[in-house]
């Protein structure tokens, strides 16, 4: 198996963080002669991602009609960045196997807990057993963190744009400002369909703002996210500009992410988490 | 393996044509770029192949056009565990290109890399005999721009990830390079018969 290589700029990054790191040589890789090009974040551990952890659930926590959040106790989990997301198996008596990714909602902690948040998906497998059956003391299965493209280790000024669950990556980079008490500005603008389908309603606080689309309390206006929700940030940019995460379904993602191209957001500083 | 209490999962399927861990996502084809969607128009593709070849070329999307076509039926899978059974897609075999090109004795491997940047290492073994194509077409329709039209790299037998979307060019070279996602933690290969997902599966 190759060892894991990164970029000049992914190793400077990864060395100011503290989490899923791994110290790789840093061999010169092939820069296409095309337009742009997206780097990652940070370099991920190979053996980490490799091996699979058993992971109990400690608690369950209704968000809204249709998500609910599991703590999952991992004693051995490496850590994690905000927005990173980690594959979790479910077996069958028979043998059978479901896989499926998902996004980390916690802030990196030492507590040897993570949490999910899962929309219940109709007819979905996966989450229906968490919604239908989980409970306090069960035990699956995960594997990760994986993936540095979307992580965000706090560093630079974040734009973070989501809709539904897929806010949930982007809470774990809220989480994480606030833990460490970053100064680095950070703005959400989270979509949903109304104040009772947002996920996490209590927690937000001045760096939000929510879009409502089918119906808002008094006095919020209801449409979908919109320039005017974006362009006003772009208008007035932090220092060295913002990196953007854009979360959600794909007809969110390329909506959130053409209003950001049109707003004046380069395109190589913007990542793209689409469901699927 | 701790089996999960209280799991069934789906109804079993006798599927043989089902990689381990992957399920029939029917109808559906889940777009996962991390990019943005280029506005690429077909007047602005180009595709070039270099690196350890005799001779390099760019080719427009009318020269890519003019050589001999060939079809793609049958699945794709994706590394997030869905597979979508019985597609077909036209283009040109990649073999008509590096026909033309002709790669050294000493290539092993490729990056292909597309319009927005992104990159993907391929063994040159997979790139050839008729397991590899230029597709623009989707069930007799141009390739939408969501799944990598005008024109994308096509390789069904390894995960998708593999097949880059707005398809620029492939550097031929004598060793392996880690692409985008393989640097991210994603297996060098990607064979979902072996279940190759990640670095060190």
């Amino acid at each position: 198996m190759t060892d894991m290589t990164v970029t000049a700029e992914a190793m400077t990054e990864a060395a100011v963080t503290e989490a899923a790191v791994t110290e790789s040589a840093v061999p010169e890789t092939f820069t296409p002669p095309t337009r742009f090009a997206v780097p990652g974040r940070i370099a991920v551990s190979n053996r980490v991602a490799a091996l699979w952890q058993t992971a109990t659930i400690t608690e369950i926590r209704r968000e809204t009609p249709h998500a609910a959040t599991f703590r999952l106790a991992v004693p051995d989990w490496a850590g994690h960045l905000p927005g990173q997301h980690l594959m979790l198996r479910l077996i069958a008596r028979d043998g059978y196997v479901a896989q499926r990714h998902y996004s980390i909602a916690s802030a990196p902690d030492d507590s040897g807990h993570i949490e999910l948040t899962l929309d219940h998906v109709e007819g979905g497998e996966v989450s229906g057993w968490f919604h239908s059956v989980a409970e306090p003391g069960d035990t699956v299965e995960v594997r990760g963190p994986v993936s540095g493209f979307f992580a965000w280790p706090g560093d630079r000024p974040a734009l973070l744009i989501g809709a539904g669950s897929g806010v949930v990556p982007l809470m774990s980079m809220v989480r994480h400002h606030r833990a460490r008490g970053l100064d680095v500005p950070l703005r959400l603008l989270v979509s949903a369909r109304s104040p009772e389908e947002l996920i996490y309603a209590r927690e937000y606080g001045a760096e939000t703002t929510p879009v409502f689309t089918r119906s808002a309390p008094e006095g919020v206006a209801v449409g979908r996210m919109a320039a005017t929700y974006v362009a006003p940030l772009l208008a007035e940019q932090p220092p060295g500009g913002w990196e953007a995460y854009v979360c959600g379904s794909n007809g969110f993602a390329e909506h959130a992410s053409r209003l950001l191209v049109a707003a004046g957001q380069p395109v190589d500083r913007i990542r793209i988490e689409r469901f699927g | 393996m701790n089996v999960t209490r209280g799991f069934t999962g789906r109804p079993r399927v006798q599927n043989a044509a089902l990689p381990p861990g992957q399920y029939d996502a029917g109808d559906d084809w889940p777009v996962l770029s991390a990019e943005v969607t280029p506005e690429l128009t077909p007047a602005e593709w180009t595709f070039r192949v270099d690196g350890l070849v005799e001779e390099p070329r760019t080719w427009s999307w009318e020269q890519a056009h003019e050589l001999p076509t060939s079809a793609y039926e049958g699945d794709i899978h994706c590394v997030t565990s869905w597979s979508k059974f019985g597609v077909r897609f036209g283009g040109v075999s990649l073999d008509r290109f590096l026909d033309v090109v002709r790669p050294h004795v000493s290539a092993t491997h490729a990056v292909a890399y597309s319009h927005t940047g992104y990159t993907t290492n391929l063994p040159l073994a997979d790139l050839t005999g008729g397991r590899a194509w230029i597709a623009w077409e989707f069930d007799g329709e141009p390739l939408a721009a969501e799944h990598g039209g005008p024109a994308r790299l096509l390789v069904p037998h390894l995960y998708f990830w593999k097949s880059a979307k707005w398809i620029a060019g492939l550097r031929i070279l004598d060793h392996d390079e880690p692409g985008f996602w393989e640097q991210n933690g994603y297996h060098a290969r990607g064979n979902p018969w072996e279940e190759q997902r990640y670095s060190g599966d």
